[in-house]
């Protein structure tokens, strides 16, 4: 472990340290917050249970959907906007202001179309996620060499060979920061969107157990979402810096 | 002024070629811009021919004209007797001045990469990669990615990645430009050392007058532009030559001449025709 890292330990260590401390000790009222390791204890008891199954299946489910569904039509429409400059130029203001909007003002609205179904959630949460994504592959490709495009013309490729073979790969770090946003604008939107008015989810569970004055299942929930939420991206950030090693020779 | 050819071996040829750039509103040009041209020229198989010019007067513009990169507004181009429109035929291989090594992937991979694209069988690909890792001094660094190569040895994997597809025509685009001056001496050297090896017919863009008289066999002086060639210069060097002929005398007097032909073009790129009208007289 680097120096680095081994300080960030060492300071997230103390943090819990100083909150399991100042909840053991009642400087906290543990109506408000409830010690670290209760909240742990209490997120092993639900999950052996097996009582959280079909929840947390639902929302990391929805989660994966949301964000598929958000990098697949994201790049796809950022390939599409990069090859029409007009049709850019029209979009950047959008683009430039899209995260000032709160989307969320859009949800009951939604919710009267389609009713309390999947629908809404998946809408909110695409519609949050993808523009980071259509940003991102505008990004890539912007920064693709020129020189690329006379090489590939040298080696006769065709189109679709110049975009796999060349421009893909030279965008890659791009999109991967665009992929890294899709799936944390994703968990953000779909919990949230649950936490509004959802019939069941985890963000339905935390909304419910806040409501109970339930606060050992409410902070194990938020325990178990902060814990795959930091998984996730510990495993993103590890993968974004192996190709980062392999494009600067270990540099990275 | 016409080009005379060496010999009748025509290796590529430019019969009255022009490139003029349509007017884009918006961007600044009002007006068509004519960049190149016309230009009448006979590459002679296995020659080297370096084209100088000034800055903007339509050098790279010629060679993607050559290379079928762009398609010329008038005139025909043809290698090896076929016409070049638009399409970069078989057999000509180009090197920009641009880094145009591929960063994802290790100097081997980066040098099998055409002929991965070709088809070519595994056995014989790997023997002509290692063999141009080994010709262009690279062999030590086959697993590195070209971040952890200097300037000068990414345009190394560059010319490698060329040199395995045999290239009957290589055409090289100020490929030592960003290089510091011993850097490109030595990077000629091994230019030359290609070429002979090759037997290609080598064109080479550059800005640098004794890059030119060193390395090339003839050299033709473009105009500000549009280009046009306003001499064609015959050098005269031995073909088993290297960079220690920057010593001799006549050298200097190459040198001396492509200057004298090429400043009042350079004063009138710079934007100062009463000076280039003065230096012309």
């Amino acid at each position: 472990m680097t120096r680095v890292g081994l300080i960030r330990l060492v300071v997230i260590a103390a943090l819990i340290g100083a909150l399991e401390l100042a909840c053991r000790t009642g400087l906290i009222d543990h109506r408000i917050i409830i010690a670290p390791s209760e909240m742990a204890s209490a997120l092993w008891t639900l999950l052996a249970s097996g009582s959280l199954d079909a929840d947390i299946a639902r929302t990391l489910g929805l989660i994966g959907l949301v964000t598929a569904l958000s990098i697949v039509l994201g790049f796809a429409a950022g390939v599409a906007i990069h090859a029409l400059p007009r049709l850019r130029e029209a979009l950047d203001p959008f683009f430039a202001t899209y995260y000032a909007v709160p989307v969320f003002i859009f949800y009951p609205v939604l919710i009267a179309i389609f009713g309390l179904t999947l629908m809404p959630i998946v809408l909110i949460g695409v519609s949050t996620a993808i523009v980071a994504m259509i940003i991102a592959t505008l990004n890539g490709l912007d920064r693709v060499p020129r020189v690329l495009g006379k090489v590939a013309r040298v080696h006769r490729l065709g189109r679709i060979a110049t975009a796999l073979q060349l421009q893909l790969p030279a965008a890659a770090p791009y999109l991967f920061t665009g992929i890294k946003l899709a799936v944390s604008y994703g968990f953000i939107a779909v919990i949230a969107a649950e936490f509004i008015l959802s019939p069941a989810g985890l963000g339905r569970d935390i909304a419910d157990a806040y409501a109970d004055f339930n606060n050992r299942r409410m902070y194990a929930l938020i325990l178990f979402l902060l814990v795959v939420a930091t998984l996730v991206n510990a495993v993103l950030h590890s993968l974004d810096m192996r190709f980062a090693a392999r494009r600067s020779g270990g540099r990275a | 002024m016409n080009a005379a050819p060496v010999q009748r071996d025509v290796h590529a040829e430019l019969k009255g070629v022009t490139r003029i750039y349509s007017a884009v509103p918006g961007a600044g040009a009002k007006l068509p811009v004519p960049a190149l041209g016309p230009i009448d020229l006979d590459l002679v198989r296995g020659e080297f021919f370096a084209v100088v010019g000034p800055s903007g007067c339509g050098k790279s513009t010629f060679l993607e004209v050559l290379a079928g990169l762009q398609k010329p507004s008038a005139g025909s181009v043809s290698f090896e007797g076929k016409p070049v429109s638009g399409q970069v035929p078989e057999g000509i291989g180009v090197v920009f001045q641009e880094d145009a090594s591929f960063p994802w992937l290790t100097v081997w991979d980066n040098v099998a990469f055409g002929l991965r694209r070709n088809g070519v069988a595994a056995p014989e690909m790997r023997r002509r990669v290692e063999d141009a890792l080994a010709f262009m001094g690279l062999k030590d660094f086959a697993r590195a990615f070209p971040s952890q190569l200097s300037g000068g040895m990414r345009q190394r994997v560059c010319i490698a990645r060329t040199l395995v597809l045999q290239p009957r025509l290589i055409l090289l685009d100020e490929p030592f430009g960003a290089l510091d001056a011993q850097t490109r001496l030595l990077m000629g050297d091994e230019v030359l050392r290609l070429w002979r090896r090759t037997g290609a017919t080598v064109l080479l863009i550059t800005h640098a007058l004794d890059e030119a008289a060193m390395l090339a066999d003839r050299i033709g002086a473009m105009s500000a532009r549009p280009g046009r060639f306003i001499e064609v210069i015959a050098t005269g060097w031995p073909r088993e030559r290297d960079s220690t002929i920057v010593g001799a005398a006549a050298f200097g007097e190459i040198t001396g001449r492509l200057w004298e032909r090429l400043r009042g073009e350079s004063l009138k790129a710079l934007g100062h025709s009463d000076v280039a009208a003065l230096a012309a007289e």
